[in-house]
């Protein structure tokens, strides 16, 4: 239901707890760098604040939320901040990847498909 | 009260009792569903701080909201809850959410 | 998945972070040098200085007093860096016993402890351990007598929270590294105590 947003979970039912572990590879601690440093707590220019990454994560659909990796919802957040704040534009984005994906891999991609949790 | 008309001046302490408000608005919103309606009693004043409500929105969220850890009783929380009786849960409040 | 070659293919969210972040270097907003600087604090923070910290307090009452007035001050004491971070420390008790979530994403104190465990995170520790705790706790183990007090706390907001366990018996006249040592990840987040190893014959005091 609308009034009570995806993420707001505290209290509903669930399965039980699964204690996965996961050892952070270089990207998502790229992301987590990336995201301390535009909201300057550790230098950096301050671009945007947490709570605006964590209203996009809240935007998310349910159904990605659910099944997104948690550094895959930060990464699509702060992307979106980004733009939202006007400090890369979407045209900028869509060419940008094109020509990431154009370049093909580079060492640091040898890794699995993310696991959602 | 507006969230301008408080401003920074914190209205509770330790030890009162307060509800937190019944509401659904839109936004990005820092007081869990859960607790919406129930009553506690403060445990601390935590300081103030900008509205997370406003600062997800890009705007400065001043004046800071008082904020404030209420303890309430899980069994005034949750129907049929099957703990102990003494069990407690603990949530930062902002002063807006708190009923006057 | 298996290794097709040397490299496989970037899922979307990977690219998007190359993506991402080379715009933001092409435009200056950060450097690859600060991520890397970033990065390399991060791998820096870990439970090791919340254990540090409990041990410390185990010893010194006068210290523990400070950690439970301010827990920020009390790290900073210890010579650990927290930029931004507001720690309370909840102590457990004979009567009491505490544990930390945030049922609305994951606020945890990554400036002293680093990044969270993936189940922390995860929608059935989120949903779940506010409204029934001690069935929660016993799916990590934990069995909380039903006269313990337990008290949950949802880090929803500006503060972060850690746990001060309660030291085993047993440890009478430990060096404050062996104390260090006892203390874990997750009894500083309450879904664990701390437990002495099992005991071995050559093991010395």
């Amino acid at each position: 239901m609308i009034e009570r947003s995806h993420h707001d979970m505290g209290g509903l039912p669930a399965g039980k707890v699964k204690r996965t572990e996961h050892a952070y590879d270089d990207w998502e601690l790229r992301v987590d760098a990336m995201m301390m440093l535009l909201v300057g707590v550790v230098g950096g220019s301050k671009r945007m604040t947490v709570d605006e990454l964590r209203k996009n994560i809240e935007s998310l659909p349910p159904a990605d939320y659910d099944k997104m990796g948690y550094y895959d919802r930060w990464v699509i957040s702060l992307t979106q901040t980004m733009i939202q704040r006007g400090v890369i534009t979407t045209d900028e984005l869509a060419r940008k990847l094109a020509q990431v994906e154009k370049r093909g891999q580079t060492p640091f991609s040898r890794r699995q498909q993310t696991r959602g949790g | 009260m507006t969230v301008e008309k408080m401003g920074s001046v914190p209205l509770y302490r330790s030890g009162d009792r307060v509800r937190v408000r019944k509401a659904a608005p839109l936004g990005h919103v820092r007081t869990p569903f859960y607790i919406r309606g129930h009553a506690g009693v403060v445990e601390r004043y935590c300081g103030a701080f900008p509205n997370p409500e406003e600062l997800a929105q890009q705007r400065d969220g001043l004046p800071a909201q008082p904020l404030y850890r209420v303890r309430f009783r899980q069994k005034d929380v949750w129907p049929g809850y099957r703990g102990g009786a003494a069990d407690v849960i603990e949530i930062e409040i902002f002063q807006h959410w708190i009923e006057a | 998945m298996k290794d097709s070659g040397r490299y496989e293919p970037y899922s979307y969210f990977q690219l998007m972070e190359v993506s991402l972040r080379e715009l933001l270097v092409e435009k200056g907003v950060v450097s690859e040098d600060a991520i890397a600087g970033a990065m390399a604090a991060m791998r820096a923070r870990g439970p090791e200085r919340g254990a540090a910290m409990v041990a410390r307090a185990w010893l010194d009452p006068a210290y523990k007093a400070r950690m439970l007035a301010n827990g920020t001050d009390a790290a900073e004491e210890l010579g650990f860096e927290v930029p931004g971070l507001r720690l309370i420390v909840v102590e457990n008790a004979p009567d009491t016993h505490n544990v930390i979530v945030c049922t609305l994403c994951s606020c945890y104190p990554r400036m002293l402890l680093g990044i969270p465990p993936e189940w922390y995170k995860s929608r059935p520790y989120r949903s779940r351990v506010v409204r029934e705790p001690r069935k929660v706790l016993a799916e990590f183990g934990l069995k909380v007598p039903a006269k313990v007090r337990i008290r949950v706390h949802d880090s929803n907001a500006d503060m972060r929270y850690m746990v001060l366990p309660m030291r085993p018996a047993g440890t009478d006249g430990w060096s404050e590294e062996r104390l260090a040592a006892l203390v874990t990840r997750d009894s500083l987040i309450g879904v664990a105590v701390p437990v002495l190893p099992k005991k071995s014959k050559t093991r010395k005091s």
